[in-house]
């Protein structure tokens, strides 16, 4: 593989999904009790397209990771002290909110221009990989609006494999419906990938990498642009918990047979 | 006055799918309630006439199709075009669509290319006081929102499953064709296949009954100190082939397969539900040896009935998840229950 790839990844931060949520009412909408209080992590899906773009570093010499992140400023911070020390990347902040209900048309603007500005972008090598969904929106809108606004039309959304041979064309793993996958076979770069889990695990914390990272890490906190999302012509009427709790029927002292017949019986229903 | 188009793409056979339909049922639902509103389809595919005929009976005013050998394959490039062209013709200013793979993918994209907006998985349409509101979910399921936008053209992609299927009738629809000359640019990607497993080792069925979810339970030492990972392996699969039930599993089980320790051979993280996995659609779910934790249980959001067995009592199920907690072995309970359900069969 001789192309020195330009691999942007677009990922924000989420509250830990073993927090509880509540939404509430803000000024600006539908926001989530104590938002700013709730520890995040990088967004599932954008950290496996992150360990996937770095992954692809390491076979194609030359390359190099961007992250571009749009979140209030001090939580990108926390979450930034541990994702630098997974991989190598230099970040470009955006300051602004990461939440659920923002608009994704205008988080695509602010992230276009961003990847836009991006000194000595070259479009032939240029890969915009982000997660398919996020964990907050929930809805895969994002990054083919990125994709729209870079002039990118070869798209994919729930990708779990890329690989590259040797003349430079992609061939890609796509989830569809069903359990399976949809293979194609692209001729080269510039596209974008919406990832899904990938086959990557977690990479260990480096201490290493993370001083590496830092360096320019809070340079890019620091100069931050601030990012205003007016949600303009989107109005939330309501937002709510589900109907909760079932009442829970705890069985404890049946044998294994009695229970094997009421869940036959249950299955048959 | 708004334009309401149906768009659908179709199947390989030339056929709608049944989330087609359903999308069509949310259309028509939006059509009914807004004043002066007209119904219009639009379809894309190899063929779309047959397609088109199949519902020629529902009261659109208008069918337009993008057909063509170029427009059989799911591809960004060439459905953001053909769809692009059809919401033009159509002066489109609410698309309904499915929410299929093929739509999901490329939808959002063209609501960029026209101005307008876009939302995905949703789960209703409803008249708000003359103007249409959707409702889906938000952060993984665990809030559901009611919203009304003021840009046009709207995108609303519907779930598969969340709608009744519309059962209008066949008969004759006159298409109108939609012309698209794709440039080279559009084909630098190609559909080469499909890869999934065979048929008997598929677990992944979304129109089951039961939803079968196994948990790491299964892999942990039991009562006697011991693993029992390949008796795991036979009953699971025994209950998968005696009841046709769709497999879903913990994320902590799937994930023991990249950290290299035994694992059941035919989990994958499709089979995954939840936060970081999938959210399906069935009737009922049947958890075994899964502590039901909060980023598990978001992915059981759309199972009706749910009943669980796990050893521990306090686990996340007890706590208002799950209908029923069988508080007992999995490895005992489902060896009965695959006896009696073969019993039954033979
Ligand atoms: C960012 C993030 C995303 C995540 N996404 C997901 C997701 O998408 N899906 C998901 O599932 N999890 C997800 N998780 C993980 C989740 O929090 C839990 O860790 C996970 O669901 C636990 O899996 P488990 O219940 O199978 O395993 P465990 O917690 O180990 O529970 C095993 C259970 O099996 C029971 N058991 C053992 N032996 C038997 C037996 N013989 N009979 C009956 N019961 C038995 C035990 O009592 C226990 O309750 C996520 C976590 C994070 C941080």
């Amino acid at each position: 593989m001789s192309i020195a790839y330009q691999i942007i990844v677009c990922g924000s931060i989420v509250p830990d999904p073993l927090q509880t949520l509540e939404p509430v009412t803000g000024p600006a909408g539908p926001a989530l009790k104590n938002e700013m209080m709730l520890p995040a992590i990088l967004d599932p899906w954008a950290s496996h397209a992150l360990y996937e773009a770095a992954n692809l570093t390491k076979n194609a010499p030359g390359s190099k990771v961007w992250l571009v992140s749009l979140g209030p400023k001090a939580k990108l911070q926390q979450v930034m002290m541990t994702v630098a020390q997974k991989v190598p990347f230099e970040l470009v902040a955006l300051d602004g909110p990461a939440s659920g209900f923002t608009e994704a048309a205008e988080v695509a603007a602010a992230l276009a221009d961003a990847i836009s500005a991006i000194p000595g972008l070259d479009k032939s090598k240029l890969l915009v990989f982000g997660g398919w969904e996020s964990a907050s929106r929930g809805a895969g809108a994002t990054m083919q609006m990125v994709g729209e606004r870079l002039g990118i039309t070869d798209q994919f959304q729930g990708v779990d494999e890329l690989k590259i041979a040797a003349d430079g064309s992609l061939e890609i793993l796509e989830r569809i419906e069903g359990g399976k996958h949809q293979v194609s076979k692209c001729a080269g770069a510039p596209a974008l990938l919406g990832w899904a889990t990938g086959n990557l695990p977690e990479p260990k914390n480096n201490p290493q990498v993370g001083m590496v990272n830092m360096r320019t890490v809070m340079p890019a906190l620091q100069k931050a642009k601030p990012v205003k999302l007016a949600g303009e012509g989107l109005s939330f009427a309501s937002v709510s918990l589900p109907k909760q709790l079932r009442e829970t029927k705890i069985v404890k002292d049946k044998s294994a047979d009695e229970i094997a017949n009421e869940i036959v019986e249950w299955i048959k229903k | 006055m708004e334009t309401i188009l149906l768009l659908a793409h179709t199947e390989a056979d030339g056929s709608l799918a049944k989330s087609a339909r359903e999308a069509l049922h949310a259309a028509r639902t939006l059509n009914k309630s807004l004043a002066g509103s007209s119904l219009v389809v639009g379809l894309v595919g190899e063929n779309v006439q047959a397609a088109a005929d199949s519902i020629a009976a529902c009261p659109a005013t208008k069918y337009f199709g993008v057909a063509g050998k170029d427009f059989a394959q799911s591809r960004y490039a060439s459905d953001a075009a053909a769809a692009e062209a059809i919401c033009k013709s159509a002066q489109a200013t609410i698309v309904v669509a499915p929410a299929t793979s093929r739509w999901a993918r490329v939808l959002p994209g063209v609501a960029q290319r026209l101005g307008g907006r876009a939302d995905t998985h949703v789960t209703g349409v409803a008249d708000a006081g003359g103007k249409p509101a959707i409702s889906r979910w938000y952060y993984r399921q665990r809030m559901e929102a009611t919203l009304t936008r003021a840009q046009r053209p709207w995108f609303i992609l519907v779930d598969p499953g969340s709608q009744t299927a519309c059962e209008c009738g066949a008969g004759t629809a006159k298409v109108e064709t939609v012309t698209v000359n794709l440039p080279e640019s559009a084909k630098r990607t190609t559909v080469v296949g499909i890869r999934e497993p065979k048929a008997d080792a598929q677990t992944i069925r979304p129109d089951a009954e039961l939803l079968f979810v196994t948990g790491a339970g299964w892999t942990k030492k039991q009562a006697d100190g011991q693993t029992h990972v390949p008796e795991a392996e036979k009953l699971i699969r025994g209950f998968l082939q005696v009841s046709r039930a769709s497999l879903g599993s913990s994320k902590s089980l799937v994930d023991l397969g990249g950290e290299g320790q035994a694992v059941l051979s035919f989990l994958s993280h499709l089979n995954q539900i939840g936060q970081t996995g999938s959210t399906p659609r069935h009737p009922k779910g049947l958890s075994t040896c899964c502590h039901g934790e909060e980023p598990h249980t978001v992915g059981w959001r759309f199972i009706n009935e749910r009943r669980a067995i796990s050893l521990d009592p306090n686990c996340g199920w007890a706590r208002g998840k799950a209908d029923v907690l069988y508080v007992a072995d999995a490895f005992a309970v489902m060896r009965k229950v695959n006896e009696l359900l073969a019993a039954k069969k033979s």
